[in-house]
């Protein structure tokens, strides 16, 4: 029975928050009414909307519920707080089907550009940030939010902590994707790859980190067991690692509060340097260690397996993230980068391989004595199979970062390649594998509404991948040997648009990839959806509180 | 939670594990798989020495060159110098040539038509199109209409100055908006679109005065194009007789052109590219097909 304690008075948190929020709404009013800028005006108004909305719903809750406040446990047992978690799993699976959605329109615009159709608000230009931020920030992040608020607390055994803060993170996240994006589309961007967003969006962005971080930390403090989680180790340096970059690639000088427009503190190719540390390592702790997380904690719980060696757990997870963050330089191999730098990068990048194949062995052989369930459960195969795609494209990463590699895969759709058996395969099944689990967990029910469907996601999309890359690899190596091809008298044998011409077909077939995986996701997003609506309830173990 | 005095072991494979439990969770004592650490162990060595041999580390304000003397930039200084240099000998000859020896010496024509054909890749098909046959408002190379002159001086010199660009010696000629500025009133331009289109054996506008068209063109219009219609080549007007149409031949086309008038900028290549490129691409353009 939930024996909800009452407080007389708003508590510090939620006080806090509401006079927090009201200061932003009124700052977002003030800027909104003075600004000359038509896109900051939209966004200070959005801006004020859903602050004053939060402050609006946490004082209604407060008067609704009387100040009550949930219990942390309840008989003895926990009382995990699985609304926050239920809100990211939803979002994820909406921002999924988005982003690859926008990612099928823009290869169809590579393939036939007349479907830029001549506007700027659908040109290639503003719809190709939408799609990387859609399906990292939007899709990953939210399979991040989802499942390290579920991991921490279960694995804690503790209820995270505050009545705010949790919901304060994934709104207050979700907010700044919206801001990020309709930017994008209204033409806003400091054009740094994958930290398009401009500095009011930034800013918004750090506050709600570091509530996360807090609210993560803080859920720790409070676990029951003596040991933390392994999971845990690689979510905590996710969130770290992610703060510290985000911080130092965008210390930018806005123009005019009242303006978008900003400038980066960063010159030459100390600005590239910054740029490319920032963007490797967010591949490598938010796409990697992140995601690495999330295999730790669901592959063993669906095999039903202990992890295979907690010793590998140990060294590879300390050797990746101390070698991680100096691989950055080989981003810029043959550029105004000194010499020395792009060495560096190159052997941490080499060094890496076995630190990354860690997680690959740890995951796999967490199978031994479970490789029958292959057979029979598709949401672990999804997760199986990702694994492999993990350890792929950490192979391939730093074969590719060989200078002599390079000098032919740099700037050529290879390397879209390389991204996509990781974005496509690792990160992509690997979240598809979790939510695949989380749903019935969260609602309550028995299991998913059909693992034959699951089957139909599965092959649909390996197909789709097993399109995507390899038309990506073939292109990416003809069009590397055509620019560099010269004739008999010492002249380039190709001008650059004769090597464009030569790549329309590997787009059609690469889009033709790109669609079979959007229309798994959508089978994906029926199930889920049939799940919730129509599954089976669990009936033994009430093992959720129901949400607030 | 765990009894962590008791050692636990995993009944499947036999292994111990830690002793904790995480919601169900547990982990095996399994040690590093060997052939994982070896490599791993090879990593580092290669990078280490790899260190030593090149360029690596940062000192204060130098860095580590390593023992094999390693420069990125002067190896790609060198290649890039013994491609020109290569280019030179081959193409020694064409500094000293004129166009017309360029033209008719085996040796050198074909070192020229290289030359041009990926010169012309790189630098002109973006206007004039990768088969050199243009666009609306950029002239089709191919064909014999030119709007400058289609003999290799010509084209060479269009190539070095450009048209209406920033070369103190570029072509220019302009052609007055007529509407916009009021010089032609709405009627006038109207006579005179359709008078124009019977020029080139096109049929007037329905009702419109063709003959008041006629004057209004020795009138406004003679002076350059002539008073055949034949352009001049001095000018840049282009011949209105030919058929041959740079923003359109259609009446609402040149009722457009008559009364806003755009007139095209080719950038000055001099000084861009060097003096064998341009000549190459000289000779390459004037064979095309279109050649005077």
């Amino acid at each position: 029975m939930a024996r909800p304690t009452h407080a007389r008075y708003l508590t510090m948190e939620q006080g806090g928050y509401v006079a927090f929020l009201i200061v932003v709404a009124l700052a977002c009013l003030i800027v909104s009414g003075k600004t000359y800028d038509n896109v900051m005006a939209f966004h200070a108004a959005f801006g004020a909307l859903v602050t004053a909305g939060g402050a609006f719903f946490i004082l209604k809750r407060y008067f609704d519920s009387d100040g009550a406040v949930p219990p942390q446990e309840i008989d003895g047992r926990p009382n995990y707080n699985m609304g926050p978690v239920k809100f990211c799993s939803v979002a994820a699976m909406f921002w999924g089907l988005a982003g690859f959605t926008v990612g099928l329109i823009i290869a169809l615009q590579l393939s036939f550009p007349v479907l830029n159709f001549d506007l700027p608000w659908t040109s290639f230009g503003r719809l190709r940030p939408l799609h990387t931020s859609a399906v990292i920030f939007a899709f990953g992040g939210n399979v991040l939010l989802a499942t390290s608020f579920y991991v921490v607390q279960r694995t804690s055994q503790a209820r995270m902590p505050g009545i705010v803060t949790p919901w304060f993170v994934v709104i207050g996240y979700n907010a700044f994707i919206v801001i990020a994006g309709t930017g994008y589309l209204l033409g806003v961007t400091q054009s740094k790859e994958y930290a398009e967003p401009e500095w009011y969006a930034d800013l918004w962005l750090t506050v709600v980190w570091v509530a996360y971080l807090l609210v993560f930390l803080a859920t720790l403090w409070k676990r029951k067991e003596p040991h933390i989680y392994v999971a845990n180790w690689f979510y905590l340096a996710f969130i770290i690692t992610i703060a510290m970059l985000h911080i130092v690639n965008n210390l930018t000088i806005p123009v005019s509060i009242y303006g978008t427009k900003s400038y980066i503190v960063w010159a030459g190719v100390q600005d590239a340097m910054v740029q490319w540390w920032y963007g490797h390592n967010a591949v490598g702790f938010f796409l990697t260690a992140g995601f690495l997380a999330i295999m730790y904690y669901f592959v063993p719980k669906r095999a039903e397996r202990p992890v295979y060696s907690y010793r590998l757990s140990i060294v590879h997870f300390w050797a990746l993230i101390f070698l991680y963050i100096w691989a950055g330089p080989h981003h810029l191999h043959y550029t105004a980068l000194p010499q020395w730098a792009s060495t560096l990068g190159m052997t941490f990048s080499i060094m890496l391989w076995m630190p990354s194949w860690g997680g690959m062995i740890n995951g796999l052989m967490t199978l031994s004595g479970a490789w029958d369930k292959l057979r029979t459960d598709p949401v672990l195969r999804m997760m199986v199979v990702s694994v492999a795609f993990y350890g792929m494209s950490t192979f391939e990463g730093p074969l590719m970062s060989v200078r002599a590699v390079n000098g032919l895969s740099h700037y050529t759709d290879w390397t879209i390649g390389h991204v996509h058996s990781g974005a496509l395969g690792w990160v992509g099944y690997i979240s598809f594998g979790a939510l695949y689990c989380l749903f019935p967990w969260l609602w309550n029910k028995k299991q998913l509404y059909s693992l034959k469907l699951v089957n139909w996601h599965f092959w649909i999309s390996t197909i789709g991948i097993v399109f995507y890359i390899s038309s990506m690899w073939v292109s990416g190596i003809l069009q590397g040997l055509m620019w560099r091809a010269y004739d008999a008298l010492g002249f380039l044998e190709y001008s650059f648009v004769e090597t464009v011409a030569a790549m329309h077909w590997f787009y059609v077939l690469r889009a033709f990839g790109g669609g079979l995986f959007l229309v798994g996701a959508i089978i994906m997003a029926f199930n889920l959806w049939m799940t919730v609506t129509h599954g089976e309830a669990e009936a033994a173990e009430p093992a959720l509180a129901p949400a607030e | 939670m765990a009894d962590t005095h008791k050692k636990h072991v995993d009944e499947v494979s036999g292994v111990e594990t830690t002793g904790h439990e995480w919601d169900g969770l547990r982990e095996l004592n399994n040690p590093l798989p060997r052939w994982w650490l070896y490599i791993f162990y090879a990593c580092i060595v290669w990078s280490v020495i790899y260190w030593v041999l090149m360029p690596s580390w940062p000192l204060i304000s130098s860095y580590t060159t390593g023992m094999l003397g390693a420069s990125q930039r002067e190896q790609a200084l060198e290649s890039l110098n013994s491609g020109i240099a290569a280019r030179n000998e081959m193409g020694a000859g064409l500094a000293d040539a004129s166009l017309e020896q360029i033209q008719s010496t085996p040796g050198m024509l074909e070192f020229a038509m290289a030359n041009g054909r990926a010169a012309f890749g790189d630098n002109c098909a973006p206007c004039h199109g990768s088969g050199a046959t243009g666009s609306p408002g950029y002239p089709n190379l191919q064909d014999d209409s030119w709007l400058w002159g289609g003999s290799l001086d010509a084209i060479h010199y269009t190539i070095q100055n450009g048209i209406r660009s920033t070369g103190d010696e570029t072509r220019l000629g302009d052609m007055p908006a007529f509407g916009r500025d009021e010089i032609l009133s709405k009627e006038e331009i109207s006579q005179v679109a359709s008078y124009v289109h019977t020029l080139s054996g096109g049929q007037p506008e329905e009702g419109v005065d063709v003959a008041a068209g006629q004057t209004v063109f020795m009138d406004n219009c003679a002076v350059c194009h002539g008073e055949d219609g034949k352009g001049n080549q001095e000018l840049g007007s282009p011949n209105l007789t030919d058929a041959v149409w740079l923003y359109g031949g259609t009446i609402a086309d040149i009722k457009a052109q008559v009364t806003n008038s755009r007139n095209g900028v080719m950038p000055t290549w001099g000084g861009r590219l060097d003096e064998n490129t341009i000549k190459s691409l000289a000779v390459y353009v004037h064979a095309l097909g279109g050649g005077e």
